[in-house]
C-alpha cells in the first residue's frame, strides 16, 4: 500500500501535465469525426495518448482501417522498449499482474517507475508503485477525455480546432530533433509524405515513415562507426 | 473497416507490445538495429503527418503567403523550439492561425 501511494505521488506532476491533453484529445476527436462513444472508448481500450491523436487525425483524413491499424503498430513500437526495460523487475510476478501492469504501461507511468526500480531495486511490493502510477494516470485520462468530449460539443467549427492536431504533433516532434540523424529522418519523411500524398489508402504516410526511419538509422550507423575509436585521454 | 474493429485491433496491438517483452523475459531480446530504428519512429511518423497538413491545400502544394496554415505552423515550430512546451506551442499556433485567417 505504501508503494501504491508513492506511485501516485510520483505521478501527480505528470497527471497535471496530461490532463489538458485529455481535454484536447476529447474535443479534437469529435471535430475529427469520431462519435462521443468511440472517442471515449478509445481512451479506455487503446489508452495511449499519441496513438489516439494520430488515429483521430487519420479518421479525419478518412484513411482506411488497415492503414490506421498499421500506423498505430509503427508508432507503438517504442512500448516494446519499455516492456524490455521493465521485464527483469516484473519477472517474478504472476501472469495476471504482468497483464494488468502492461495494460497500464504508458510513457508517463514508465518514467517514474523505472527511476523507482533503479533506485530501490526489487522489493516485495514494488509493483504496486507501477500500479499506483499507471492507475492514477488511467483514471485521470478517462476523466479528462470525458470532459474534453463534453466541451468539444460546444466549440464552433469556425475556430479551426482541427488545426490543433498538427500543432500537437509539431510540439511533440520539435524537441526530439536533437541531432542530424533525427532532423534528416524528419525531413525525409516529410518530403516523401508530400510526394506520395496521392497514393491510395493513405499509404504515403506509411511509406514516408519507413523512409524516415531508415534514413535516421543509416545516418546514425555511419556516425557510430566513425566514433567507435575511443578518445585518447580515456585510454 | 469498422471504427470499432480498428479500435479493438489498435488496442490489442498496443497491449501486445507493452506485454510482449515483459512476458517473454529472458527468451527474446530486441536486436540492436531495431533499438536504433525505434529512435526515429517519432520524428518520421509525426513529420509525415505534419508536412501535408502545412504544405498541401486541397491536395496541391501551396507555398504562398495566403497559406495561413503553413505560416501558423512555422510560428508553432519556432515557439516549440524555444519554449519546449506543448501547450504554449498549441496556443501560439492557434492564435497565429486565427490572426492570419482574419488578416489575409
Amino acid at each position: 500500500m505504501k508503494n501504491f501511494w508513492a506511485g501516485i505521488r510520483a505521478e501527480i506532476p505528470l497527471l497535471i501535465g496530461v490532463f489538458p491533453f485529455g481535454l484536447i484529445y476529447g474535443a479534437l476527436a469529435l471535430s475529427a469525426g469520431l462519435s462521443t462513444s468511440t472517442a471515449q472508448m478509445m481512451s479506455s481500450i487503446v489508452f495511449a495518448g499519441s496513438e489516439q491523436f494520430i488515429t483521430a487525425q487519420l479518421v479525419y483524413e478518412s484513411a482506411p482501417g488497415f492503414v490506421i491499424v498499421l500506423t498505430i503498430a509503427v508508432v507503438n513500437l517504442r512500448h516494446m522498449l519499455y516492456s524490455a526495460s521493465l521485464a527483469p523487475y516484473l519477472a517474478a510476478l504472476p501472469t495476471r499482474w504482468k497483464g494488468l501492469l502492461s495494460y497500464l504501461l504508458t510513457d508517463e507511468a514508465y518514467a517514474p517507475t523505472i527511476i523507482h526500480y533503479e533506485k530501490e531495486g526489487i522489493t516485495s511490493y514494488a509493483h504496486w508503485y507501477l500500479f499506483g502510477a499507471g492507475f492514477s494516470l488511467w483514471f485521470n485520462w478517462q476523466i479528462s477525455t470525458a470532459l474534453g468530449i463534453f466541451l468539444g460539443t460546444a466549440i464552433p467549427e469556425s475556430w479551426s480546432l482541427d488545426f490543433a492536431l498538427p500543432l500537437t504533433f509539431i510540439a511533440m516532434v520539435v524537441p526530439v530533433l536533437k541531432d542530424r540523424p533525427a532532423i534528416a529522418a524528419a525531413l525525409a519523411a516529410g518530403v516523401v509524405a508530400l510526394i506520395a500524398f496521392s497514393l491510395p489508402y493513405k499509404l504515403g504516410l506509411i511509406l514516408a515513415a519507413l523512409v524516415g526511419i531508415t534514413v535516421g538509422t543509416v545516418l546514425e550507423g555511419r556516425k557510430s562507426t566513425r566514433e567507435t575509436l575511443p578518445p585518447k585521454d580515456v585510454l | 473497416m469498422n471504427i470499432w474493429l480498428v479500435m479493438l485491433l489498435g488496442g490489442l496491438i498496443t497491449f501486445g507490445m507493452r506485454f510482449s517483452l515483459i512476458y517473454l523475459f529472458g527468451r527474446f531480446q530486441i536486436p540492436e538495429t531495431m533499438r536504433k530504428a525505434l529512435h526515429y519512429v517519432p520524428p518520421a511518423v509525426l513529420s509525415a503527418i505534419i508536412f501535408p497538413e502545412l504544405f498541401l491545400r486541397e491536395g496541391t502544394l501551396n507555398l504562398s503567403f495566403d497559406n495561413a496554415r503553413l505560416l501558423a505552423g512555422l510560428v508553432a515550430i519556432l515557439v516549440a523550439w524555444f519554449s519546449k512546451n506543448t501547450l504554449v506551442t498549441i496556443i501560439a499556433g492557434m492564435v497565429a492561425l486565427f490572426l492570419l485567417q482574419f488578416f489575409l
